[in-house]
């Protein structure tokens, strides 16, 4: 172990090391006493600049910061209040917002997830290098943890890791929701969790107190700051765009200079099964997520039965703000205003911030580590896609897949997946059709195999009132449809840039570098908000994928020319039919876009959409389930309000937008290749 | 306080107590004044021949030619491996300091027995290049009388000023590319008209030498200047013309360096109070050049508080005011174009400056602080005030164990109990952590009631911050250390230790960021270069301001294993200045920017700001702008110097650096 920071400038090109050892926590759970665990001297080493403060310290250096009087000035003049009442205002916020957390509760947490876990999970895989990676980034400077946000589990698993390995244990910022649980909010409280309102809009008092909390978490070195980059939970199990106001928060003091340096540690946490996975499919296709009470938590309890597989957690390389930044921010220009006062970021700082955020989040893509289950559930939804329903047991017709055949393409793409650098938990030591059934025997709850042959099951019970049966049907097949994409989803960024460039090959129907590159840079573009792609980076991106697309023998490339094989073909369709839904699904919402009416608010669309891609599903003309997913459908507004097609005409809750036709279809065009992209960047050199 | 129970003791003996600097400085045997009312005669200069000032035109034979200071004065360790201090001149002087080799060896990584480093013994004449000399320059030179010289050794000692490079190069016995051609000795304003007046008419270049304690790199002749190159040396140039004791003014020749005028104006009964820590060495032109800054600038203000009056040679003509009043409204001040000038526009020849009666009474004192947070809340509260004493600094952890090295041995047995029992009772019962805490040297002058009453009063905001009062002594060696300084770099080169120091104003909100991160990366820098040693880093708050203060960094590492420690040295102090002015701090609070940081002028001034100073600069040299012209489509700007740039001129030139002085260690 010598270098502790990445010393390259772009963290996201930087493969984790590859054969880097898990070590499994339970293991040594099941050996020992769970209380003797709980009880044990905790002595982490703490930052070596830190002020050792208690939590109430921390409040009042909050309330007394130059920043929040300056901001409860400002809205007392603004709104016309007394002074006391906006303080008294801010001092009410801080209290419902401010973590409280104590060592005692910390070992009882350390109690209690030791039992459960042991009940969930076979293994919890651990890093040890990036421990202590970790532990050594932890005395250098403020840490900020950043893990990738797919469970409930998340939450407390990092406290409970940090706990086990005498590592001091983080603040974790959390939303409301939470909080609002009897008893779990204040436990989740003394844990170390401090709670943040959703959609605070303009609250400028609010948006004051949080970030100025933060800050002092942060430049005080507190303790380590966990928090989610990607903001939500992702109901589809892809990485999300990022959320950069608390990444703004998170990295001022460096900027500032009010701290040496800022280490961010991109933290990739997978699981073999999701807990929450029958809820995520329901969410995406409107059936409202449970409020999250302390009640329904103990409801939950079943869950405790079933078998979960592992769980994979990976202390990624840390990375320093201060080398990241470097050429990307000039810090003099917080020289000319007093750093206690607030100061819009800059451009430039935006377009730094946004783009280490997008770094992070490739960083915990990287680290992934892929069940088998991910492979097959790829599989699967293809074979899907080309008999249509073929797959899915309807009233129990169905025939299904060979699981021959399944074990043996699972075998094919574990090879691909492995050349494309992805960390696959294969187990080495068993035989191929045990692997299989393990996972299918761990996800039952959506697949079966009989006599041979596989079949998809799909949604019991009710799932929304005023359908008809035969819309109910799909409702129904879609929720299993979408809980196996969830896992196809999970190994969606191995396969991302090259299925990219196989379509561009494939639209452009050219093989002229140039050309594929730039519809290229249009698929990038346009799908930036389903897939995590860094800005500015698109050559390389470019260049990675001929890379790999070269490697399995899928290309060939000279200096202007790439052109597909005719050995590459399997891999090629693979990589097209894995991007099929996807686009199926935009053209669906473009299509509703272009016919529909010109202005609409997005709980308008949501339900239109689907009711367009539920009918066009059982007339056979949509095989994309995706369609009824509620996230892509956000994520094509995304990305036409990004692309200027379509714009916003009020903020808040009842966001009002208006589609610019012409534009709208000009873009399907050219995603179905009927037209060559619009170049609206330019174009790096190739 | 132990210190404090016989202070009254000690306030009487502080009246006989030699004034801080006259303490360390040398004595005269020769008594005279040096005080002349009459105007320089070229003749009568010159058939008089004896000098009155400290600086001989042959400096060599005082000063060290490749290290700081006088040739009999310099820190080595004895046979015994103990520390001393040679030479008579200092209080340190002939003293043992028994710690020094153990902090040395433990700072530094050094061996004292183990790893020597030593100097090229002496100067070789025959590496040096033959002088390009102008003859038709040297004619009309040798009509005037003026004193001057072509000799190696000559040459070389005004070749360069005091930057880690130049002298690493000389002890290395490297030399330089490019050395003056010619020394010229001035002794009086006239004399410097006409210098300045034959180089325009001849094309020869012409560098002010002042002091020679540039630290910025601002001596270095232009490794391809092709022009014959004359060092003008103001030494001779050391005389009080008038005193004005109505008004409190004395017209003093700009070539005076500070210990001589400090001692004739002491003389009378007087004293400027601008105490830079180099003011042995530097003289009064080089303050003006690079806005010096001195110890007691509180009391007395900085080199632009004191200047009333300045008379400049510059390729034009002569330029000064014409009246003394103290304030005037009649347009930008005139004055501040020269000052910190770095010897771009022209020559300073003679100053108007304020003087005061010598104080009654004078006294050190000095806090503890549990650490340097505390202290520079204290500082910062002082400012607030307004009640800085003559000097207050604050020093960090490290400088203040630095400082404890230097201790001379204590003969009695009874004052190394009363020392024990100090560090006991700071450490062990107020439980200040020996490797935290830190301490602010004071000095109070004026008359005696008012210094009693001003101390008690800083003594108890020190109290406020947490800070203990820890007596004079403490407070004494802290202002010691800034004066020997850069004879204990000489040390450290003779054993593998490389050594600089820099300096910074900033905000106060932005003190303890800016120390705090400049050190760090510091650090930071000299591991990923390969420094195998942790470099010692340590800084003081040396100054204070109403909206902020000014921080002075010591920087120094082991380079054993190094290829190249100067270029390693150089990385690491510019990635060091970069972060300064990240963190809000300004490219110099008084060494100024000579060639060192002249790539950074543009963004700290700005644009326009740089063509404001460069427009002066072309008005000052424009009298046939044809030349200018071809100047400038011709040849590209062979000086590295920022200042430097407008001031060629293909037929008409002078090419001037005028910096006498190097303010280090302020």
């Amino acid at each position: 172990m010598t270098a502790v920071n990445y010393d390259c400038k772009d963290p996201s090109s930087c493969r984790p090391e590859q054969g880097e050892e898990f070590l499994d926590l339970l293991e040594e759970r099941r050996k020992s006493s769970d209380i003797g665990h709980a009880l044990r001297t905790f002595n982490p080493s703490p930052y070596r600049g830190s002020l050792s403060l208690t939590a109430s310290d921390l409040n009042r250096t909050v309330m007394d910061s130059q920043y929040l009087r300056y901001i409860i000035q400002e809205v007392a003049t603004e709104t016309g209040e007394s002074v006391d009442l906006v303080r008294e205002g801010a001092s009410g916020i801080l209290v419902e917002m401010s973590q409280n957390l104590q060592l005692g509760f910390i070992r009882l947490l350390g109690f209690t997830l030791s039992k459960v876990m042991k009940r969930l999970f076979t293994h919890i895989n651990i890093n040890p290098d990036g421990l202590r990676r970790l532990q050594q980034a932890i005395q250098d400077s403020p840490v900020i943890l950043m893990p990738n946000h797919r469970s409930y589990v998340d939450f407390l698993v990092l406290s409970y890791i940090m706990f086990t390995y005498d590592l001091p244990v983080p603040v974790i910022a959390a939303g409301i929701p939470l909080m609002d649980m009897k008893m779990i909010g204040e436990i989740f409280r003394r844990s170390g969790a401090f709670f943040i309102r959703r959609a605070i809009g303009t609250d400028k008092l609010y948006w004051a107190v949080l970030s100025e909390y933060v800050k002092t978490i942060v430049r005080t070195g507190y303790a380590p700051l966990e928090f989610f980059v990607e903001g939500l939970r992702s109901r589809t199990l892809k990485s999300l765009t990022p959320k950069l106001g608390m990444m703004h928060m998170v990295l001022e003091p460096f900027l500032k200079g009010q701290v040496y340096d800022i280490t961010l540690v991109p933290i990739s946490i997978s699981y073999d099964r999701v807990l929450e996975e029958s809820l995520l499919a329901r969410e995406l296709l409107g059936v409202p997520k449970p409020k999250e009470t302390t009640m329904g938590l103990l409801k939950a309890r079943q869950v405790l039965n079933e078998d979960y597989g592992s769980m994979h957690v990976y202390f990624g390389m840390p990375l320093s703000v201060r080398q990241l930044t470097q050429a990307r921010v000039d810090r003099c220009m917080y020289n000319l205003i007093p750093r206690d006062l607030p100061q819009r970021p800059s451009p430039e700082t935006q377009v730094c911030v946004s783009w280490l955020a997008q770094q992070v989040i490739r960083v915990q893509e990287r680290g992934m580590v892929l069940s088998p289950w991910s492979l097959i559930a790829c599989l699967l939804l293809q074979h899907m896609q080309e008999s249509h329903s073929g797959l899915l047991a309807v009233e129990g017709l169905e025939e299904g897949l060979a699981l021959d055949l399944l074990t043996q393409e699972t075998l094919w793409l574990k090879e691909l997946a492995l050349s494309f650098g992805a960390h696959l938990d294969w187990p080495k030591q068993l035989p191929e059709h045990q692997v299989m059934s393990h996972c299918m025997a761990r996800h039952r709850s959506v697949i079966r195999c009989n006599q041979g042959r596989v079949v998809l099951l799909k949604e019991e019970g009710h799932v929304g009132a005023g359908l008809t049966t035969a819309e109910e049907g799909v409702v129904r097949r879609a929720g299993a449809v979408l809980m196996v994409a969830a896992y196809r989803n999970q190994a969606f960024h191995v396969f991302v840039r090259p299925a990219m460039l196989a379509l561009a090959i494939r639209i452009t129907n050219s093989s002229h570098r140039e050309d594929i590159y730039i519809y290229f840079i249009f698929l990038l573009d346009l799908f930036s908000n389903e897939f995590i792609f860094i800005a500015g980076r698109s050559f390389q991106d470019f260049e990675e994928a001929c890379s790999l697309l070269r490697k399995c023998g899928a290309i060939h490339t000279s200096q202007h020319e790439v052109t597909s094989t005719e050995k590459g073909q399997r891999t090629t369709s693979f990589l097209l039919a894995l991007l099929q839904p996807f686009i199926d699904a935009y053209q669906v919402v473009f299509s509703h876009l272009c016919d529909g009416v010109e202005v609409f608010t997005e709980k308008q669309m949501v339900p239109a959409v689907r009711g367009l891609a539920i009918k066009l599903i059982l007339s056979g003309q949509l095989r994309s389930y995706e369609a009824l997913s509620s996230d892509t459908q956000k994520n094509v507004l995304s990305a036409l309000l990004r692309m200027n097609a379509m714009t916003r005409l009020t903020t808040g809750e009842q966001s009002e937008f208006r589609t610019n036709k012409p534009s709208v279809r000009r873009i399907a065009d050219t995603l179905a290749g009927r037209r060559p992209p619009q170049l609206i960047q330019t174009i790096p050199r190739l | 306080m132990a210190s404090n129970s016989n202070s009254s003791e000690r306030q009487r003996i502080a009246q006989q107590r030699l004034r801080i600097i006259a303490g360390h400085l040398q004595k005269h045997e020769d008594g005279e004044s040096g005080l002349i009312a009459t105007e320089c005669k070229a003749e009568a200069a010159g058939s008089n021949g004896a000098n009155k000032g400290t600086m001989p035109k042959k400096r060599q034979e005082v000063m060290k030619w490749n290290g700081w200071g006088y040739s009999d004065s310099k820190f080595l360790f004895n046979k015994k491996g103990q520390a001393e201090f040679t030479g008579k001149r200092y209080r340190l002087s002939g003293m043992i300091l028994p710690s020094l080799q153990e902090w040395f060896e433990n700072t530094f990584g050094a061996s004292v027995k183990q790893h020597k480093s030593p100097a090229t013994p002496a100067l070789n004449p025959g590496a040096l290049p033959p002088p390009n000399l102008n003859a038709a320059f040297l004619k009309d030179l040798k009509a005037t009388g003026i004193p001057f010289s072509h000799e190696a050794d000559d040459r070389v000692f005004r070749a360069h000023g005091h930057c880690l490079h130049e002298i690493f190069a000389l002890r290395e016995g490297r030399g330089f590319q490019r050395v003056p051609d010619t020394v010229v000795w001035p002794n009086c304003h006239n004399d410097v008209v006409k210098i300045v007046e034959m180089a325009c008419k001849h094309n020869v270049c012409v560098i002010p030498y002042g002091g020679g304690t540039s630290v910025t790199g601002a001596l270095e002749c232009p490794p391809n200047e092709t022009r014959s190159i004359v060092s003008l040396d103001t030494s001779q140039m050391n005389h009080i013309l008038w005193l004005d004791e109505k008004n409190l003014v004395a017209r003093i020749e700009a070539g005076i360096i500070g210990q001589d005028l400090e001692r004739l104006l002491n003389e009378r009964g007087y004293c400027t109070g601008h105490e830079p820590d180099s003011m042995e060495f530097s003289s009064l032109g080089g303050w003006v050049a690079t806005r010096a800054s001195g110890m007691k600038k509180n009391i007395y203000g900085n080199i632009e508080d004191l200047v009333v009056h300045m008379k400049v040679v510059t390729p034009r003509g002569v330029f000064e005011k014409s009246c003394q009043g103290p304030r005037m409204s009649t347009g930008p001040d005139i004055h501040h174009f020269i000052l910190g000038s770095e010897g771009t526009l022209g020559v300073v020849t003679e100053v108007t400056m304020k003087i005061r009666p010598i104080p009654e009474y004078q006294k050190y004192g000095s806090v503890v602080f549990p650490n340097f947070e505390a202290g520079v809340a204290c500082l910062r509260e002082v400012a607030k005030q307004r009640c800085a004493p003559a000097s207050i600094r604050l020093m960090d952890n490290e400088q203040f164990q630095f400082g404890h090295a230097l201790k001379p041995q204590v003969s009695s047995i009874f004052t190394n109990f009363v020392e024990g029992l100090k560090k006991f009772y700071i450490t062990k019962f107020k439980g200040f952590d020996p490797h935290q805490l830190c301490v602010a040297t004071l000095l109070f002058e004026g008359d005696r009631e008012r210094v009693l009453q001003h101390e008690k009063q800083v003594y108890d905001i020190a109290a406020k911050f947490g800070g203990l009062a820890a007596g004079e002594d403490n407070g004494q060696r802290g202002y010691i250390l800034t004066f020997v300084i850069a004879y204990l770099r000489d040390l450290g080169l003779e054993y593998y230790v490389v050594a600089e120091s820099f300096e910074t104003s900033v905000p106060w909100d932005r003190v303890l960021d800016l120390c705090r991160n400049v050190k760090e990366r510091i650090t930071r820098e000299c591991k990923e270069r390969g420094v195998q040693f942790q470099p010692l880093t340590s800084c003081r708050v040396t100054q204070t301001y109403d909206a902020g203060a000014c921080v002075y960094f010591y920087f120094a590492f082991n380079y054993r294993g190094l290829a190249d420690p100067v270029r390693t040295y150089e990385q690491v102090e510019h990635a060091a200045r970069d972060e300064i002015l990240s963190n809000g701090g300004s490219l110099s609070h008084h060494h100024g920017v000579g060639k060192l940081r002249k790539e950074w002028m543009k963004e700290s001034i700005s644009d326009v700001g740089l063509g404001m100073l460069k427009s002066v600069k072309d008005q000052l040299n424009s009298e046939r702008p044809k030349w200018l012209h071809s100047f400038q489509v011709s040849r590209p700007c062979v000086s590295r110097n920022v200042q430097a740039e407008c001031l060629s001129t293909t037929q008409q030139c002078i090419r001037l650096h005028l910096t006498h002085c190097k303010n280090r260690c302020q």
